[in-house]
């Protein structure tokens, strides 16, 4: 029987109790806020810095430059040396990882039993938790040897090394989510396929993939946008030479790598040098944000094509 | 029925085979690479492992060098980093499933966590840079270094911190609230003790990831050779993939090897904190099948 | 006629456009057990969940009209719900006790409420677990975990949970449709039992059990109280077609 305690508390809301539920739920807002800050943050810190060095240099000599030597007089503040290192070796890595990432998401969705996919996922996810800097000694000690071997104008610091061993690096992006996408595609389309009289590698190839398509494409974009972004494979094994060329056996050096070279070199804070890093790191995100932009409306136009499903 | 032996069934089915097999390749090529490298690094590696690598000071000469200081580095970025990137990211995971309403800002908020994922590490490393070792003042130092690391992890605890917390049934939240409790008495009480787990594994995974980044850490430690023990958050320090990149990057062949060395130590201490996330979601899901 | 602790007067429930419960006007008397029958969507489970404020949680839901615990509105706009979910406490369909052990769950509810001696609480606890009937069962097993129970233990494991904060009230929202026959009888026993202290609304889509258990029965259709009366006359006498034909089966 409630006792005439209970039954003589009011049903009123107590003043103490209102108020430390509202302190814990404005708390718990603010660290969720905090990931939109973080961004904000990062463009702001980047941005700032990045200002005072285009207050000294041309936003037109930066971006159509091409030499890049701000630590050698005569100095010279074109940006298109270390972009071209970039882009180089962010094509090399996507013509490696894309046909084998495709090739694996294939395989392990549509042919796999599930004895050799519990193997073969697990060794995929391991690819992916390996440091990059693991990576980059691969590059340096093991690919750079072998690539000399068979072309002897391959200098010490290349561009394919590098862009090779990143590829492997983005392999399991490309393999996971591209995988993802094809198991999403009904049962229903692929077993209309089959009762049609398509083989295995049809439905694989005719129904599945086009129909998967836009996340395909977006796993290829992300990970265009993760290779752009990768600092050690190319501070390790690419060069520290900024050179405009076409020719992927000589060195270049990418842009994650000459702000790798800056922060070692121990510029003081406040100078001009100090300042290339910034707006050198202004580019890159730029550049990643529109990579990522481009994947975000792709997604968006074209998985509504298929949403008829 | 029988099959057709046209010239194009045969052809169809030799499609087939050659796809089939080069998609097999294509998964070969991933595993083979994997094990290329695994064993490459560890034949040049092994002949330097040895207890003097793990407590010496790093040294010009290749046969005194050792990891100590970088070891010490890492072991506090991964423990520092833990513990603050730990009560943000739960913090937001429980403020974004359990308490924010379905609006715009929310969906804004969980896009974000998206984004954030995909910034190169090396701008985290310019926004520790110029956020917490110039303009905070704090230096190029450990606590610099943990609070970058932290800003770095923090989409990946937020979202494990989310899934556990989806797995704790909806009727366990009800039965609280019919005892009269209030929202953050359910939150404390019943959701987080049952996610917990998760919740653990996620932020073990973290520290994990915190320990192999080399790129934002360069950036804000600036330091190459580092020759003492550090023994508070306000000093210098250095960690493992710094060394490794220190030792990579000179020219002597015996460097190469001690590199190697290190990379075994670093992926060895990687795979015990797996490991140990593994261990830990196990037991979670034990409990759980009662 | 004995007094009424519930008392609802025009209360009605929205999901969004959907009108679950229309317009009803109830009192469910104290010490007794009054079962709420009808067919399935009929918004029975909706009404009970009114008296505890649990609608509350759904965000489409809205609730107009007044419901009054011994002659205080519930939905006064300063009544904190939390302290009215003390005073009526709820057994749920499927029994969700905590992944916690047997005495935790017991004490989940006082501790809420501040008890922390130890003494106290493990009174508390014993007497809850009497009054549901559990206490021989589990006594050398307080700190086994409770989802190790079988099914109607942990059922009864609720119930004592609920009776643990001091409820004037038990809500019963069909507490035995995921229980064997023999669990169910067990529960039925034990809702006798608790009528004598506690005022019992149970909602239920067995008929059979409604008859044997309750003392008052109300019938629900389509969100509107068709009638409402003492349990013999209704199932024996109904004055209302509606419910002669649920009774006797012909719809539902």
């Amino acid at each position: 029987m409630a006792s005439p305690e209970s039954r003589a508390r009011s049903l009123r809301k107590h003043h103490k109790e209102r108020l430390s539920e509202r302190t814990i739920r404005q708390a718990l807002f603010l660290s969720a806020i905090l990931s939109i800050v973080v961004l904000i943050a990062i463009f702001v810190t980047i941005a700032y810095q990045a200002i005072e060095f285009f207050k000294q240099v041309s936003i037109v000599e930066f971006l159509t430059g091409t030499r890049w030597t701000p630590l050698f007089q005569p100095q010279h503040f074109g940006v298109l040396p270390l972009v071209a290192g970039t882009l180089w070796v962010s094509a090399i890595a996507l013509s490696t990882a894309v046909p084998i990432g495709l090739g694996a998401a294939v395989f392990l969705s549509q042919y796999a039993p599930s004895r050799v996919r519990r193997v073969v996922k697990p060794i995929l996810e391991i690819l992916a938790g390996i440091p990059t800097v693991v990576y980059g000694y691969f590059a340096l000690t093991f690919v750079t040897p072998l690539l000399m071997r068979f072309f002897p104008t391959v200098t010490v610091f290349n561009a394919l090394s590098a862009g090779l061993v990143m590829g492997i690096m983005i392999v399991p992006m490309v393999s996971s989510l591209s995988e993802d996408a094809m198991i999403a595609v009904p049962d229903l389309l692929r077993e209309g396929a089959y009762a049609l009289g398509a083989k295995r590698h049809e439905v694989a190839t005719r129904v599945v993939v086009p129909t998967a398509l836009s996340g395909i494409v977006a796993s290829i974009i992300l990970s265009m946008s993760r290779a752009v972004g990768e600092t050690m494979i190319v501070s390790i094994a690419m060069g520290s030479t900024p050179r405009l060329t076409l020719n992927p056996l000589e060195g270049m050096q990418a842009m994650t790598a000459y702000i790798t070279q800056i922060s070692l070199g121990e510029i003081p804070f406040g100078t001009l040098e100090y300042s290339t890093i910034f707006a050198v790191g202004i580019t890159l995100f730029a550049i990643v944000f529109l990579v990522n932009l481009v994947a975000y409306w792709f997604t968006r136009r074209y998985s509504e094509l298929y949403s008829g499903l | 029925m029988k099959a057709r032996d046209t010239g194009r069934e045969t052809r169809r089915r030799l499609t087939g085979t050659v796809l089939l097999s080069l998609f097999v390749l294509s998964t070969g090529i991933a595993i083979i690479a994997l094990a290329v490298l695994i064993m490459d690094t560890a034949s040049d590696g092994a002949p330097w492992l040895s207890w003097h690598l793990l407590t010496s000071f790093p040294s010009r000469d290749p046969k005194q060098a050792g990891l100590r200081s970088a070891l010490l580095g890492s072991i506090w970025i991964a423990a520092l980093t833990g513990a603050i990137c730990f009560p943000l990211g739960v913090g937001s995971a429980i403020y974004l499933h359990e308490y924010a309403p379905k609006n715009r800002l929310t969906s804004f908020i969980n896009l974000n966590i998206f984004n954030l994922s995909g910034v190169p590490s090396i701008l985290y490393g310019l926004l520790g840079l110029g956020l917490f070792v110039d303009l905070l003042a704090l230096g190029r130092s450990i606590i610099a270094g943990a609070l970058t690391m932290a800003l770095l992890v923090l989409p990946m605890v937020i979202v494990a911190s989310r899934e556990a917390l989806v797995t704790v049934p909806e009727g366990r939240r009800f039965g609280a609230y019919a005892l009269g409790a209030s929202q953050w008495q359910v939150v404390r009480r019943v959701v987080l003790p049952e996610a917990l787990p998760g919740i653990l594994t996620g932020t073990v995974l973290a520290m994990s990831r915190a320990i192999g980044e080399a790129a934002p850490m360069i950036a804000i430690s600036a330091l190459l050779y580092v020759t003492f023990d550090p023994t508070s958050p306000l000093d210098r320090f250095t960690v493992l993939p710094i060394q490794i990149f220190n030792w990579v990057s000179r020219p002597q062949a015996a460097f190469a090897g001690l590199a190697a060395a290190g990379i075994i130590v670093l992926l060895v201490l990687l795979l015990a904190m797996n490991a140990a996330a593994i261990i830990i979601r196990d037991r979670y899901q034990k409990r759980v099948r009662e | 006629m004995s007094s009424l602790t519930i008392e609802t007067k025009a209360l009605s429930v929205w999901f969004g456009r959907n009108h679950a419960v229309r317009n009803i006007s109830l009192g469910i008397p104290a010490n007794r057990i009054t079962a709420i029958i009808g067919p399935s969507g009929c918004g029975k489970s909706t009404l009970l969940r009114c008296f505890n404020r649990m609608n509350d949680l759904i965000p489409t839901a809205r609730v107009e009209g007044v419901v009054l615990l011994n002659g205080e509105n519930i939905y006064e706009s300063d009544v904190d719900p939390t302290e009215v979910r003390r005073r009526v406490g709820m057994v749920f369909q499927k029994p969700n006790p905590f992944p916690k052990s047997v005495y935790e769950n017991a004490a989940f509810g006082p501790r809420l409420n501040g008890i922390g001696s130890e003494s106290e609480l493990n009174s508390i606890v014993r007497r809850s677990l009497e009054a549901a009937a559990l206490w021989d069962e589990v006594k050398d097993r307080l700190d086994d975990s409770a989802i190790g129970l079988s099914g109607g233990q942990q059922q009864r494991l609720c119930i004592a949970r609920a009776l643990a904060v001091d409820p004037e009230v038990i809500l019963m929202d069909e507490p035995c449709s995921a229980l064997d026959p023999q669990a169910t009888a067990k529960i039925e026993q034990l809702m006798t039992e608790l009528a004598r202290s506690y005022t019992v609304v149970v909602v239920t889509h067995n008929m059979q059990q409604a008859a044997r258990v309750s003392n008052y029965t109300a019938f629900m259709y389509l969100g509107e109280m068709v009638e409402f009366g003492l349990t013999d006359e209704i199932f024996e006498n109904p004055k209302n077609e509606l419910t002669e034909n649920y009774i006797t089966g012909r719809f539902g």
